[in-house]
């Protein structure tokens, strides 16, 4: 067989082998949904061959092949959109949402992972084309491997401590140590409180962080997340207890009280540490003259 | 979306419901958060509010 067939063949399989590998299955359980892995393979299998038969194409001075790779990009953006729609459709049902800066990330994501698809099954092809099919292989598991290391992305362990802290009433005010997290006006809701409610603090690195976690959708994500890993003592006609977030406009500290099913605090502190850092919340003032002239 | 005070006094400009006393003033507002997907605060001069966050 033609070294064509191979570059598009070797293109193909590693690119779509990347879009498997990149899908995370991961504890936010998603996409768990059988379907969803299908469509998102089956959308990557289609990443990988336009990727996978671009640089035969040229090779072969079919020029007009190139203009496919123009109906990816149009193709990826619909992919976004599809994830955007059907997510925030879910939102409803969920009992603490995850809040549409995280949907928004998880998009995002969908559609950049086939453009990396592509680009992996571009650089199978392109070196299986002119350096045979085993350097070809090597190549896309490096930029395989490569990815995956880069998509990481940061947790916000990284950015900032994470502890258990103490929550009180004061009066009906409910404070997480000096934060005022809200009012919660019946005593029988205080009580449930008293009994089951565990609160954390997470205390910024530096200004970095401190942006984010003020970040509104961010702490969302945070608050979603915790809800989904240990479960939430809460119904829908039980909105008092809906975990909260709160910021210490002084320091920038973050209180958090939730009511999990699961009352393990060293778990809870485990989930808030993984939660990731959104895309939409990254901010630098450090990076800034005026903001590293306003930090000190 | 409501409020819920002893005898309606102190709250004008929402549905208001009218309790005899702090207990049933108490069951009243737990009722009304239940139906209406609220939460109850405490204005602090006897007046419960449900308000939907």
């Amino acid at each position: 067989m033609s070294n064509v067939f191979w570059a598009i063949a070797s293109g193909i399989a590693v690119g779509t082998l990347a879009r498997y590998l990149m899908m995370r299955r991961d504890v936010r359980q998603y996409p768990s949904y059988p379907h969803a892995v299908v469509n998102h393979l089956s959308l990557g299998f289609l990443a990988a061959t336009l990727g996978a038969v671009a640089i035969p194409a040229l090779a072969a001075e079919e020029y007009t092949a190139v203009t496919f790779l123009a109906l990816a990009a149009t193709q990826f953006r619909e992919v976004r959109s599809m994830e955007r729609q059907m997510l925030v459709a879910l939102e409803t049902s969920k009992l603490v949402p995850r809040g549409k800066d995280f949907i928004e990330g998880i998009a995002r994501t969908f559609e950049a992972r086939n453009y990396l698809v592509l680009f992996i099954a571009l650089l199978t092809s392109g070196v299986t084309f002119w350096q045979g099919s085993l350097l070809g292989i090597i190549a896309g598991i490096s930029a395989v491997a490569i990815v995956r290391k880069l998509i990481g992305g940061k947790a916000i362990k990284d950015i900032a401590k994470v502890r258990a802290g103490e929550f009180r009433f004061e009066k009906f005010n409910l404070f997480v140590e000096d934060i005022h997290i809200m009012n919660v006006g019946l005593e029988r809701t205080r009580k449930i409180y008293e009994e089951r409610a565990k609160a954390v603090v997470l205390e910024p690195f530096n200004d970095n962080a401190r942006e984010i976690l003020a970040n509104v959708g961010q702490r969302q994500a945070i608050a979603h997340d915790a809800a989904s890993l240990l479960g939430i003592y809460r119904d829908v006609d039980t909105a008092e207890f809906t975990p909260l977030l709160r910021r210490n406009i002084d320091t920038g500290r973050i209180g958090m009280i939730i009511l999990p099913m699961e009352p393990d605090t060293e778990c809870l502190l485990q989930a808030v540490r993984h939660v990731p850092v959104l895309e939409s919340a990254v901010a630098k003032p450090l990076a800034s003259r005026a903001g590293r002239c306003a930090a000190d | 979306m409501a409020a819920v005070a002893i005898d309606g006094k102190n709250v004008s400009g929402v549905p208001v419901f009218s309790a005899k006393n702090e207990e049933e003033q108490a069951n009243m507002a737990t009722i009304l958060s239940r139906v209406l997907e609220g939460v109850v605060h405490d204005m602090g001069n006897g007046v419960y509010i449900v308000v939907r966050h």
